[in-house]
């Protein structure tokens, strides 16, 4: 395989990852409102959405149930990673892991219906839930824990158990093991995990239109109600947005985790070397 | 054999007798799903099979007269399995599905492939971009396509400015604009466990076939590709089964002609408000992923583990 068609075959991928996402962005300064004829530059629609009450009120719903969402799905993950990690053997653990990944391949209108006749059952027979952000979140969370299980029980696996046994001869209670040495090495990945859950919940629109009620309207949900209809100036507005926020904010987690990274490997070197020194003296 | 034994072969006793620090690090993420996600489905489970009438339904079972009465409606799916609509629904979703997975294998091996091979110092940087879009909502990545293939859209104008066209292409609301939306947004998802496969391949491999006299052509079809069936099997997976039950692309891509059996469920649902309908076609969405699932598990369980995941 020569270098040239590698060269190329990558530039034409990333070409068709990109396109569409510059597209998108450079319309939304587009001074026409036929979307896709250039009509001069204009920040015309971001005054437009600003002033727009259903995408505001959508947006600060859906930045709330995410924000719920991320926290319990990482919870949530969290222990349900230790439990296929950490104990090998208990009543029920094949159902367990089912129910873990089972979320990751069920289509979501598929959760999304369940879940709204699950509540619709409730309501009739306990005269609650009322479909609102509880719903949205109990059903954002279900497909979040699955995620941020996946994300930390690939961190647990690989993390070295001999430092938790160390801290336990130490004398180190279990609750100790956890917070002093196990919650420092898998942070990382409980970070990723939060983010991770956090955009998933941000962009989900599909179950959230089973779960929503008529005063909880996402962002997502005003979204695709305005694509549906055709071509939309505002939505391209919305999307720039989206897109500059999501860059600031991998870019700068990913710088934050490879200086964490390099502290680590830096502190462990150093630990090392005195380690040595003792050895030698 | 004394009970303290008993107890230890007993896995259900062994799990009443954990502290309670691990009984809730398993209960308490267990509860939730059970209560989230499977009791939910045995509700959509009842009502395929319960007697409704649009959105009211009647219980399965009923008790009068001393008799208990067990009513199970079978006619949703004998619906479903004979009428022609549904029949060609469910065909068509498995038939773009398949076609979506082929193109993301076509497009997404090769940059796999290049990518593992391009020097270390840049590989983080490329596979960080692949990663990039994911971040991004997804539902504006299809929406965009929308501006780029419309009849007045970014193609058809550039085409028409170039005068290689008098008239717009009919691009939108196809096949075709649908394809290329599932193959935009699930390519990443092949590329990614396929990556994680190639970067792993011992190199000396192709030199050891090289130095057996293989053309690289050779080498890379009888040593590369069937190293890395674990990855090929998982990203055809990931491709697979979420595009079976795609909504949105549909929705917003696809057209008369592109019938996909989650936009119908979708459309029972909210338009003809036939939740009994709408569960039935649920239930056998359901059968539909879990034939492939089922025969990804015994492949895996075959292999030893799927490594490239």
């Amino acid at each position: 395989m020569d270098s040239k068609l590698g060269k190329s075959w990558l530039l034409a991928g990333y070409i068709f990852l990109y396109l569409p996402i510059v597209t998108l962005i450079v319309f939304s300064f587009n001074d026409s409102k036929m979307v896709t004829l250039w009509g001069g530059f204009t920040f015309k629609w971001y005054g437009v959405i600003a002033h727009d009450t259903e995408v505001v009120d959508g947006f600060i719903l859906s930045m709330k149930i995410a924000l719920l969402t991320a926290t319990a799905s990482v919870v949530l993950g969290m222990l349900a990673a230790f439990a296929m990690v950490r104990y090998k053997s208990f009543f029920g653990r094949t159902t367990f892991s089912a129910h873990i990944n089972a979320p990751l391949v069920v289509p979501e209108v598929i959760t999304g219906l369940s879940l709204l006749l699950f509540f619709v059952m409730c309501e009739r027979l306990f005269g609650m839930p009322e479909r609102g952000i509880f719903t949205i979140w109990a059903g954002h969370t279900s497909i979040g824990m699955a995620y941020a299980a996946v994300v930390i029980q690939s961190r647990l696996l690989e993390m070295d158990k001999s430092l938790e046994e160390a801290a336990m001869d130490l004398g180190c209670k279990p609750f100790q093991v956890f917070y002093l040495v196990t919650l420092p090495l898998i942070v990382q990945s409980i970070m990723s995990a939060w983010l991770l859950t956090f955009t998933i919940s941000l962009d989900d629109v599909v179950s959230t239109a089973f779960l929503s009620g008529p005063g909880s309207t996402t962002l997502p949900i005003v979204i695709l109600s305005r694509a549906r209809l055709g071509l939309n100036p505002t939505v391209n507005a919305i999307a720039t947005i989206t897109v500059a926020v999501v860059a600031v904010g991998v870019l700068a987690t990913s710088m934050w985790l490879s200086r964490q990274e390099k502290m680590r490997a830096a502190e462990q070197s150093a630990a090392y070397r005195e380690g040595m020194q003792v050895v030698e003296a | 054999m004394d009970i303290a034994k008993k107890i230890e072969k007993n896995r259900f006793l062994r799990f009443l007798k954990l502290d309670w620090g691990k009984r809730s690090v398993i209960g308490i993420p267990y509860i939730f799903l059970i209560v989230f996600f499977s009791l939910p489905f045995l509700v959509v489970l009842k009502l395929s099979v319960s007697e409704a009438d649009g959105i009211h339904y009647e219980d399965l079972t009923s008790y009068v007269d001393g008799i208990v009465n067990i009513k199970i409606k079978l006619s949703n799916y004998i619906f479903l399995s004979t009428d022609p609509l549904y029949v060609e629904t469910y065909w068509s979703s498995v038939k773009f599905a398949t076609i979506n997975t082929v193109i993301c294998l076509i497009i997404g091996y090769p940059f796999a492939y290049f990518m593992a091979r391009s020097s270390p110092s840049i590989r983080p940087a490329l596979l960080m971009l692949v990663s990039l879009p994911f971040w991004t909502s997804y539902l504006l990545r299809v929406y965009a396509w929308k501006g780029l293939l419309d009849d007045h859209g970014v193609f058809n104008n550039i085409l028409m400015w170039a005068h290689l066209i008098d008239e717009p292409i009919k691009m939108m609301h196809t096949g075709f604009s649908m394809t290329i939306g599932m193959v935009y947004t699930y390519v990443p998802f092949m590329i990614l466990p396929l990556y994680a496969n190639l970067v792993k391949m011992d190199l000396r491999l192709l030199e050891a076939a090289k130095d057996l006299g293989a053309t690289p052509w050779k080498a890379f079809w009888l040593v590369t590709v069937p190293l890395s069936k674990n990855g090929i099997v998982a990203g055809s997976m990931l491709v697979f089964i979420p595009s079976v039950g795609e909504y949105v692309i549909p929705e917003l891509l696809g057209g008369p002609s592109t019938l996909m059996i989650g936009r119908v469920l979708w459309d029972e649902f909210f338009s003809n408000n036939d939740w009994a309908m709408a569960s039935s076609v649920a239930v056998t969405m359901v059968g539909l992923i879990l034939l492939p699932l089922v025969i990804f598990n015994k492949y895996q369980a075959d292999s030893g583990g799927a490594k490239g995941v």
